[in-house]
């Protein structure tokens, strides 16, 4: 560690023990380790941003460790004292981590204070314990906080908070959880109106949105946390791998780059593999595996595997016992493991943050440059990681928007504030106001989320008799059962899981009836179903040979062979960042660029314009070419694979109406294909319709109102909703016993609610949910008003070089609509078929 | 009426079966029609289904009776039939008739006006509706046909019954569809479950052991607007 310049008023700051523990491990303190010190002790509250590796965590528990070294003695007699600081981590994990790393200097300064972690995980008698002696410093998720809240006697137990301390706050409040846990914070202030809160972040695009996010926000007002920055350290050190092989036009699996990959891992001690999905991992761990001539430990870490598989490798990086670790978004966070020298990054980074923060992970020494190769897939991902590239040197940020607190997530805090103590709307109102993502939220929305949690909100007001919280004569909100808080207490929080299949091993040969063997891992109910006994797959690194499924397990054993099927997973798929976006864009129309191209790809670029034309950067290139017995439309809007998808939906509906018979669609990050039976370049030049007409906003009216409602997307994101907002209860593993039959499933209830009340406001939660989230609705929006006026058409008589990547894409993904029918309807012909006339 | 039945048929897009002899019409919707015996039946309407849950607080929509009602009415309107056979489980539980909303009461004493109506009891509702006409038996024979709730495990010649609520799934491209659907091998039928909160269970699952011929197996898969007969060989479990 460097040593620093000595503050002038440190010793004030820092008490005796401090300094010398400081000056025994040859450190000095850190300006903003002093600087959020002072300001904290003063009951500030701060948001401190800075990179991995500057002392962040112990910079956000300075202010309670020196109080409490400093508090005296409890004598005896006098009552045990409670939590006085609270940290809330995104991960389990990390709230671990954060135990063991804490528990260090505590211990060797010698101070008095208890340090616990409450999680999941923690057992019932020593939660119980906590409750009647509170340690001094508690370690926590925001799940665990939303439940200590709506205990009773929660403003007992919470009476001498001083802090809370939130790590990853830049990844916390983007999601329903951040919305929670704003919550929580609120009630907590409820309780001690001086807590001073602490942020911890890595950088964002807007720091001004979590300084408020930090503060009570008062109506009319927005106050904002104080700010600390520490400059990022050194400047990573990044290349592009300039392979000698061919990079493909298309697909994700890099494949082409592993004798290179696997050159790079010998020539460094750990390095750190990052890959975009669950599918990729799998896939790039195989084929490393099998190029691993010298035997070279390699490890796969994902967050479908057994925990106890990923804590041993997380042991083993620790133990700096590992040479490789492929890994996705499960490392994302800011856990300190081992000595990573490399970070590789297979794929698209498909945001400049997001590659800033994994780069971060190598060499936890802010002052040594952290060394990274980014290795693209394809084409497109050339361009891509070249724009990312520029990005991170220029310290540009695409952290996504804060979004406004959704109403699932406060149905669950009504009811959840109903199960504490009865509560007065008026008060409750106002108090969910001050956390930032509710600031917005009117009376009359408030009253219809409290009117759902009492009786469901129906305008078919039937469910009076059965009201899960009443009001009392007093005015007050109380819940009439106390089943009711106990079905509050299962199903809280704000993750809700795609159903899942346990993965057991059995011996080979003994198929079904084979007893248990390990779990492996879980994988995806739909993925599962999909497969017939005797298929290959890839998990976990291993070839597995699908037996079946036995109730909630999907039981395998050793596989071999050819024919090798990856699961797919519904998550973790990150869309194109629209910062990217623009950089790319930006870089296509200027060939000036093209120079710190790999030659191939520039090639590519100088063959595009050669054959059809490279749009200017606020143009949008449409082209169309018949091919086969087809004809396509193929547009480059570079606006990620949501919106396009989205697009692509809203563009067949139109193209059908106006005869061109499409046919299907499909959509990359980058650009999307349609494809029909009729000539569209044609029709587009008959102005029926026109290019303007087809991509005219008004799509975003009906015609996206009347595909969503059929959408399964909107479907998925009821249940998630519904589930949330405490109107069906998650499912538990064993629970799928009790069979289909018993439950109501979230499909049939969104039908009738449909149909018979659409402006339920648990369904327009779930709109509001699907257009931010899965359809990319207002990304969508941004582009339609950006080409307006700007489309540029090209007639081809043959496919693009630029086509390439998105027309090989065609028949690799399922495509949608009413394509179930047909399916259903192909078997059906096969038996029609088999069986002769009838 | 015969004959209007029979234009009814490619209307809308049934498929038609022989149990036991006698000629019926799996219709998309769930439902199951008799032409020569002009009979309608229907299987786990579960009415109530949504107040049921309410009661034990899972405040799911209120609409569920409304929603199969007016199922219900469409396909009464189209086949007319002189006779309705409701195959238990009629009412999710035994004081779901006492909760009915007086509008569906209504709407459901003018359904059933005009004809023959019976309500066979199912393990949900053994006893008669509150408040209902119609005739509540334990098992109706017609023709050669014997309705009852939950199918026998005896082999029994030209048997329909309900309680199992089957559905289908099939995996083709790569893909799965799973549907409710009428299970028979000729000799029994189990009919799908055509209350709007009714789940399913897969014909493949161990439940349903024994009730069929394995090499005769059918499954009428319900479409949106046809049914799509699948061969027992194509199924999948789960």
């Amino acid at each position: 560690m460097t040593a620093e310049p000595r503050l002038a008023d440190e010793p004030a700051l820092l008490p005796e023990p401090f300094t010398r523990w400081f000056a025994a491990k040859g450190w000095a303190p850190r300006a903003h380790q002093l600087e959020l010190l002072a300001n904290a002790r003063a009951g500030r509250s701060m948001l401190l941003i800075a990179p991995t590796g500057a002392g962040k965590t112990l910079a956000g528990f300075l202010p309670s460790l020196t109080e409490l070294a400093g508090r005296p003695r409890r004598r005896p007699g006098e009552r045990p004292r409670g939590v006085h600081t609270l940290y809330i981590s995104p991960l389990k994990a990390l709230a671990v981590d954060i135990e063991r790393n804490l528990g260090k200097p505590v211990e060797e300064i010698g101070l008095p204070i208890s340090i616990e972690t409450r999680t999941g995980d923690t057992p019932a008698h020593k939660r119980q314990r906590q409750k009647l002696a509170p340690p001094d410093i508690l370690l926590t998720t925001p799940e665990q906080l939303a439940l200590l809240i709506a205990s009773n006697g929660a403003d007992r137990f919470f009476e001498d908070l001083r802090y809370i301390v939130l790590d990853e706050l830049h990844s916390l409040v983007t999601s329903k959880r951040g919305h929670l846990l704003a919550l929580g914070l609120a009630r907590l202030r409820s309780f001690v109106p001086d807590l001073t809160a602490i942020g911890l972040s890595a950088t964002v695009a807007e720091p001004d949105e979590l300084r408020r996010w930090l503060v009570p926000q008062p109506p009319g007002a927005a106050p904002m946390a104080g700010l600390i920055t520490v400059a990022g350290g050194a400047k990573p050190d990044i290349a592009i791998l300039d392979s000698r092989a061919r990079v493909p036009w298309s697909g994700h699996s890099a494949r082409y780059a592993i004798p290179e990959i696997y050159e790079a891992i010998r020539r460094h001690k750990m390095t750190l593999l990052f890959v975009n999905t669950r599918s990729q991992a799998e896939l790039l761990f195989q084929e490393l595996w099998r190029a691993n001539e010298d035997a070279l430990p390699i490890a796969l870490h994902h967050g479908s595997l057994e925990v106890g598989q990923r804590r041993r490798v997380e042991q083993a990086m620790a133990d700096n016992a590992l040479s490789a670790i492929v890994a996705t978004s499960t490392l994302d966070l800011g856990i300190d493991w081992g000595d990573v020298d490399l970070v590789v990054h297979v794929g698209a980074p498909k945001g400049a943050s997001r590659l800033a923060q994994r780069i971060g992970r190598a060499n936890h020494r802010m002052d040594e440059p952290s060394k990274a190769i980014l290795i693209p897939a394809n084409r497109f991902e050339v361009l891509e990681c070249r724009a990312a590239l520029d990005a991170n040197y220029l310290g540009a940020q695409d952290t996504p928007p804060l979004l406004a607190g959704t109403l699932d997530v406060l149905a669950q805090h009504v009811l959840g504030s109903a199960c504490a103590a009865p509560f007065d709307a008026d008060q409750l109102y106002a108090e969910i106001r001050t956390a930032a993502p509710y600031a917005e939220l009117t009376r009359e929305t408030f009253d219809r989320v409290v009117d759902f949690v009492a009786t469901g909100g129906y305008a078919l007001r039937s469910y009076e008799r059965y009201a899960r919280i009443r009001r009392t004569k007093e005015g007050l909100w109380r819940v009439t059962h106390p089943r009711i808080a106990q079905q509050y207490r299962l199903n809280v929080g704000t993750i809700v899981e795609m159903p899942e299949l346990n993965v057991r091993y059995v011996r080979q040969g003994r198929g079904m009836a084979g007893r248990g063997g390990p779990v492996l891992g879980k994988i995806e109910e739909y993925f599962a179903e999909t497969l017939r006994p005797g298929d290959n797959f890839l998990f976990a690194g291993k070839i597995l040979h699908f037996e079946g499924i036995r109730e909630n397990e999907c039981i395998v054993s050793n596989g071999s062979g050819a024919n090798i099927i990856v699961p797919s997973y519904a998550g973790g798929k990150f869309p194109l960042s629209t910062y990217l976006a623009e950089q790319v864009r930006a870089m296509l129309a200027d060939p000036e660029r093209w120079q710190n191209l790999p030659e191939q790809v520039a090639e590519w670029l100088a063959m595009q314009k050669l054959r059809s034309v490279l749009p200017k950067k606020g143009d949008m290139l449409v082209e169309t070419f018949p091919k086969g017995n087809r004809h396509y439309m193929v547009c480059y809007p570079f606006e990620g694979r949501l919106a396009h998808q989205t697009l692509g939906m809203l563009l067949t509906r139109r193209l059908e109406r106006a005869n061109a018979r499409p046919l299907g669609f499909v959509a990359t990050d980058y650009s999307l294909a349609v494809w029909a039976l009729d000539d569209m370049g044609a029709l587009f030049r008959k102005k029926q319709p026109s290019l303007a007409e087809l991509f005219d906003e008004d799509m975003l009216g009906d015609d996206l109102d009347a595909w969503l409602n059929d959408s399964w997307m909107l479907k998925r994101t009821f249940r998630n909703c519904a589930v949330i907002a405490g109107l069906i209860e998650k499912r538990f593993p064993g629970q799928e016993k009790s069979g289909r039959q018993v439950t109501v499933s979230a499909d049939l209830i969104y039908d009738v609610l449909r149909s018979h009340e659409p402006d339920h406001i648990l369904l327009q939660a779930t709109r509001s949910d699907a257009a931010a989230g899965l359809l990319d609705v207002s990304r969508l929006g941004a582009l339609l008003s950006r080409i307006r006026g700007r489309i540029v058409h090209k007639v081809l008589d043959r496919i693009s070089p630029l086509a390439v990547p998105v027309m090989l894409e065609i028949g690799k993904e399922p495509v949608n609509g009413g394509a179930n029918e047909s399916l259903l309807m192909e078997a059906a012909d096969l038996v029609e078929e088999a069986m002769g006339p009838r | 009426m015969n004959f209007s039945a029979a234009r009814a048929v490619t209307a809308i897009g049934g498929e038609a079966v022989t149990v036991a002899g006698e000629r019926a019409l799996c219709d998309p919707r769930g439902t199951l029609f008799f032409p020569d015996l002009s009979l309608l039946a229907v299987s786990d309407l579960h009415l109530e289904k949504g107040s049921s849950f309410a009661r034990r607080g899972a405040l799911i929509p209120p609409y569920d009776t409304a929603a199969t009602l007016a199922r219900l009415e469409t396909v009464i309107a189209d086949y007319q039939p002189r006779i309705v056979v409701s195959l238990g489980d009629s009412f999710h539980d035994g004081k779901g008739a006492e909760r009915l909303h007086p509008d569906f009461r209504l709407r459901l004493g003018e359904l059933m006006t005009g004809r023959d109506w019976f309500w066979i009891a199912g393990n949900h509702d053994p006893e008669a509706p509150a408040d209902l006409p119609g005739e509540t038996v334990l098992e109706l024979a017609v023709g050669a046909v014997l309705f009852r709730h939950e199918p026998s495990k005896l082999r029994v010649e030209g048997e329909i019954a309900g309680h199992l609520h089957p559905c289908a799934r099939i995996v083709q491209r790569g893909r799965s569809v799973r549907r409710r659907c009428f299970a028979g091998d000729g000799t029994r039928l189990i009919m799908p479950a055509f209350g709007a909160y009714t789940g399913s269970l897969n014909v493949l699952d161990r439940a349903y052991q024994g009730l069929f011929r394995r090499e005769t197996l059918m499954a009428y898969m319900l479409g949106a607007e046809r049914v799509f007969a699948i061969s027992g060989a194509m199924l999948r479990p789960g």
